[in-house]
């Protein structure tokens, strides 16, 4: 203990772990129970035949106190962007208005079936028609389905409607290419969409490289997927020439548009020759990431794709109908899940669109790009800085120079960063950078936070060349440590089971 | 700032934007608004609605109207929770984890099934995800579904599907249950025997046959069932399940809408490098004390890329913490409480439904909390009619397939009093 | 770290000839390189591998590299025990840390394996 605290930064006293909930509480506690039953009873075993339940599920036994008691426990033992700076690269950590929490809350969003008819619904079809227009506007792609659930989501959705148009058109096709610097879920999507993936290098400079592009297509190829803003952060300046020579062969471009809080206003991918793209609204449109989930990934395509995408799509009403209604594209695809989409987190983005407006989203962009560029330069004496140049919305340092003249890791700079009360910045991607540290301060935090984070990150490094064994072994503060993985993976202990 | 960057003005960081991809105007977007008039506005649109919860709703179809205990949001609420990303960080993400293995703990309870991922996007997602599994596992294409399950399942699922990594085959039901000769002619060289129970028209189908009859075939058997039901019926592992989905938004999530809510995903130990999804296990810190991590990553796209279980990238952390703290609230007793209530109402409004004279059985299945009637006139006029008197009467079963044209399909939740199926029912006999 | 009496792959496979059965296993390179490893998944006994090709893979906590076959044959015997304490390929990876037994169909591929000295060399590049 007496070394932990010596190593405590901050001081702060810390919640340890905590038992399961499923070992709380006496056996005859409970919170909330059905209400008394006011119509006749039934017999489970008439009714239910022989599925009525033999044994009962084990479930937890606790007060509504214990509840509040153990998940406020659990809630101290997690790190959130409302504990601290959380530049997670590629995943745009910014902060999460509370009113759009207030708003997807309201009971006229919260509490709507998705079957009610369209009259009775107006209000949702009127938001979600809005949110489409908007994405329509900043991506400069007419066509938009708001129902993947998720990035990776709106990816496989792209790609089957790509595949809806070339066998529409009478070419299938085999393969698509993407580069090695891709985020994993593109060679994922690729396969769960019956394709072939086929992976070309990136330049030195973090970049396509056009010739490796050009030998990798034909007129089997479906697709070129790429990230731009790419994920060393710079934009690649050789876009137009790309999309030109992906269509020259008849495939479409596709943009992975987990960065699209770079350029909002300032370009558009529909502008760059991108055919389809999906949009983190859980990235760029400021809805929480919720621990993992739910995010929203709506897709957005070309006038001549538009009529594939997945039904549900909001269109406006003609004559006789509501002013806005469902709406089934000709060719669609079917639908890619459930209903009208993670409804919840449209009304978040919705709500972030109407309180920035077009001006105040093209500041998002201009805003991130320059704190970006600001740390930088802050950090760039003490790591090394692979791409010296100007970036977007984030930066890749490298840790090469501390591994190789202390031994001390990225994971080592990382786990410390903890103790200083800051979470890490994503490590170890993109592949192509050795001990890779990837940046993105988001345009939310301010100049003071931005130079607190700057100077822990200094600090590090320092520690790295006069206390390198110290480095290996944090976290020292927070409320488990490092933690024994293998053990996990060898023997996987996935759920509670009662002690014996 | 900009002094420290080397620029003097902020459009110079973008000059690695080509001309001809420069948007020159500005975004065509209303201008921003201020917190009171956003409020205003917001609230204006939530009134153009009339949520369901605020009359009396028997609609159902995949979304139900149950109870959410406060305390539930109030979870939700602490920002430690949803203002973080996915805990790759497990020094300062115990609480994320360990809420997860506590969901996973409660989706093996109720589905009687070894192991549990940390959920996916919905119910529809994860029967698409079990059948690419199964397909996975058995190395065979062709998965034979039954016809019940609900339509808009069955089009996520054909969906998935156009790719051809996996090859449906719908087996048409009969008097709106499934019928086993059909699956065992059917199930050669099948990959999964796919049934719902509850189906879509509430029916709870023979869940041992055809699980008897894809084993024989050397198939996967996939059951999607209800959670709320699971609290009074034996759990699908009882008849041989391999892989157990559904949709978890009736475990402490609002309809909103239909989504997000959360698919839930069960299978047996000996799949589970074959799963699909997260998975959250326990270990021990440096200390030595009991921590949680994200585990058998390996199968995921970060890692494994082309050849990962699925391209899924997130779960449904948020709604997985409110089914956990869900399934705390109410524990066993409210559980079967709330499930044996949502039964014997379902069976009140039926019965009663009937006695109007206005509504026909179209068969005579056991059922759980959602039935299908035959309505003997227009069903969207009588729909309409009764939404003005302030009722959201079922879901009409014939707009979401053909199939099932002048069916209404309603469900009974716990929230439902006797006075208020005596009232509705006094409405129907009013037409 | 490369004992002498065994052949080497490029892929960091080794191979121990035992009359017309070679036991294989992977190095101490490629154990190292891996970190912990947390799970092998090996062929049946009655599969047939052929030279340079897949067998298998090995996993450690956040990789997963494939295992290829340095020799052609039918598998006769699989380390079973790797199932249980797959750590073994980390402790002791040219004795109980070996995978399978293959009744070679083709001694000459043995003979073509990279030397201990070879080896040593082609990983130190």
């Amino acid at each position: 203990m007496t070394e932990k605290l010596a190593h405590t930064p901050a001081g702060a006293p810390v919640r340890g772990p905590r038992a399961l909930i499923y070992d709380l509480g006496a056996p005859e506690s409970s919170c909330v129970l059905a209400p008394d039953l006011d119509v006749p009873a039934v017999q489970l075993d008439a009714v239910l035949g022989g599925t009525a339940r033999v044994t009962a599920p084990r479930l937890p036994h606790v007060t509504e106190l214990e509840i509040m008691r153990h998940y406020s426990h659990l809630a101290d033992m997690n790190f959130g962007v409302d504990s601290g700076l959380y530049p997670l690269g590629s995943c745009t950590m910014k902060y999460n208005p509370r009113i759009n929490e207030d708003a997807c809350r309201l009971e006229g969003f919260a509490g709507l079936h998705p079957l009610q008819p369209a009259d009775t619904i107006q209000g949702a079809l009127e938001l979600m028609h809005g949110l489409q227009d908007a994405l329509a506007q900043v991506s400069g792609l007419p066509g938009v389905s708001l129902q993947p659930a998720a990035g990776a989501h709106g990816e496989l959705t792209a790609l089957m409607v790509f595949r809806a148009a070339h066998t529409g058109a009478g070419d299938p096709r085999r393969k698509v290419v993407i580069p090695d610097s891709a985020h994993g879920t593109n060679p994922a999507s690729v396969s769960m969409c019956g394709y072939e993936t086929v992976t070309i290098p990136s330049g030195e400079d973090g970049m396509v490289d056009l010739d490796a592009l050009r030998d990798a297509l034909d007129t089997d190829v479906a697709a070129f997927m790429l990230t731009n803003p790419n994920t060393v952060g710079l934009f690649d300046s050789q876009i137009l020439e790309i999309t030109r020579t992906v269509h020259d062969v008849g495939a479409y471009a596709y943009c992975d548009g987990a960065n699209m809080n770079a350029i909002l206003g300032k370009t558009r991918p529909g502008d760059m020759g991108f055919d389809a793209l999906h949009i983190n609204l859980h990235k760029t449109f400021s809805t929480p990431h919720g621990g993992g989930g739910p995010g929203s990934g709506p897709v957005c395509v070309t006038e001549g794709l538009a009529r594939y995408l997945p039904a549900p799509v909001v269109r406006r009403g003609i004559e006789g109908e509501p002013a806005y209604v469902p709406h089934t594209p000709e060719a669609s695809i079917g639908a890619v899940r459930s209903f009208w989409g993670n409804f919840g987190v449209l009304v978040r983005a919705y709500a972030y669109v109407r309180a920035l407006g077009g001006e105040g989203l093209t500041e998002v962009a201009e805003q991130a790009v320059l704190s970006a560029n600001y740390l930088k330069e802050r950090l760039k004496g003490a790591f090394d800085l692979p791409f010296d140049r100007v970036c977007m919305h984030e930066f890749v340092l490298s840790g090469a120079s501390l591994r190789r003249e202390y031994g001390v890791r990225t994971l080592d700079v990382a786990k410390r960063l903890l103790d200083y009360g800051f979470h890490p910045p994503t490590v170890y991607f993109p592949l192509i950078v050795e001990e890779a540290l990837m940046i993105e301060p988001t345009e939310t935090e301010p100049l003071d936070a931005l130079d607190a984070f700057a100077d822990a990150l200094i600090a590090i490094a320092g520690e790295a060349a006069t206390s390198p064994d110290m480095l290996h072994d944090a976290p020292y503060t927070t409320p488990v440590r490092r933690l024994d993985e293998a053990r996990a993976a060898r023997d996987p202990v996935l759920r509670w089971r009662p002690r014996e | 700032m900009l002094r420290a960057v080397g620029v003097s003005e902020v459009d110079e960081l973008f000059a690695d934007v080509p001309a001809g991809a420069r948007l020159e105007s500005a975004l065509d977007l209303p201008s921003g608004m201020g917190e009171i008039e956003l409020t205003t506005h917001l609230r204006a649109l939530a009134s153009r609605n009339v949520a369901a919860t605020s009359i009396v709703s028997f609609a159902g179809a995949g979304c139900y109207d149950h109870h959410i205990p406060s305390v539930v949001d109030h979870v939700l609420r602490r920002p430690e929770f949803f203002t973080a990303y996915t805990p790759y960080q497990p020094e300062v993400s115990q609480g994320t984890l360990q809420a997860i293995f506590e969901y996973q703990t409660g989706i093996c309870e109720l589905t009687g099934m070894d192991v549990s991922n940390a959920s996916m996007y919905d119910g529809a997602t994860a029967l698409a995800e079990a059948s690419f599994m199964a397909a996975r596992v058995t190395k065979r294409h062709k998965v034979v579904v039954s016809g019940a399950i609900h339509p808009g399942w069955l089009t996520v699922l054909r969906t998935y599907a156009a790719a051809g990594v996996i090859e449906p085959v719908i087996i048409e039901p009969v008097q709106g249950l499934t019928p086993i000769e059909a699956v065992t002619a059917a199930v050669a060289d099948a990959a999964a025997v796919v049934v719902a129970s509850p189906n879509f028209t509430g029916s709870i189908e023979d869940l041992a046959g055809p699980g008897a009859a894809a084993h024989d075939a050397g198939a996967l058997y996939v059951v999607a069932s209800n959670p709320i039901l699971l609290g009074v019926m034996e759990p699908p592992a009882s008849f041989g399940a391999d892989i157990v989905v559904g949709e978890g938004q009736s475990l402490g999530n609002a309809m909103s809408l239909g989504g997000p809510g959360l698919g839930f995903f069960a299978c047996r130990q000996q799949f589970v490098r074959q799963m699909p999804g997260r998975l959250v296990g326990r270990t021990v810190d440096v200390d030595g004390n009991d921590a949680y991590v994200l585990t058998l990553a390996t199968r995921e796209q970060h890692i494994r890329r082309e050849k990962a279980t699925s391209n899924i990238c997130s779960n449904h952390a948020l709604n997985a913490l409110a089914a956990g703290a869900y399934l705390a609230a109410v524990g066993v007793e409210g559980l079967s409480g709330i499930a044996r209530s949502c039964v014997a109402k379902a069976h009140y409004l039926r019965e009663e439904l009937l006695k109007t004279e206005r509504f026909s059985a179209p068969w005579d299945a056991l059922f759980g909390y959602e039935f299908a009637l035959r309505f003997d006139g227009d069903v969207d006029s009588m729909r309409r009619e009764l939404f003005e008197r302030g009722y959201l009467a079922g879901v009409d079963a014939g707009e979401l397939d053909a199939r099932y044209d002048g069916l209404v399909l309603f469900a009974v939740t716990e929230k439902r009093t006797r006075a208020q199926i005596d009232a509705f029912v006094a409405e129907v006999s009013s037409l | 770290m490369y004992p002498s009496d065994l052949k080497y792959h490029k892929e960091h496979e080794w191979v121990r000839v035992e009359g017309d059965v070679a036991v294989v296993g992977i190095s101490h390179f490629a154990q190292d390189q891996l970190g912990e490893v947390v799970y092998v998944d090996l062929p049946a006994e009655g599969d047939e591998v052929a030279v340079d090709e897949t067998f298998g893979e090995i996993e450690s906590v956040k990789s997963v590299s494939e295992l290829y076959a340095p020799v052609s044959g039918e598998v006769v015997a699989v380390n079973d025990a790797l199932d249980d304490t797959p750590e073994t390929v980390n402790s002791d990876p040219y004795g109980a840390g070996w995978m399978i037994k293959v009744k070679m169909s083709n001694a000459s591929e043995a003979d073509a394996l990279m030397s201990a000295e070879d080896y040593e060399a082609f990983v130190s590049e």
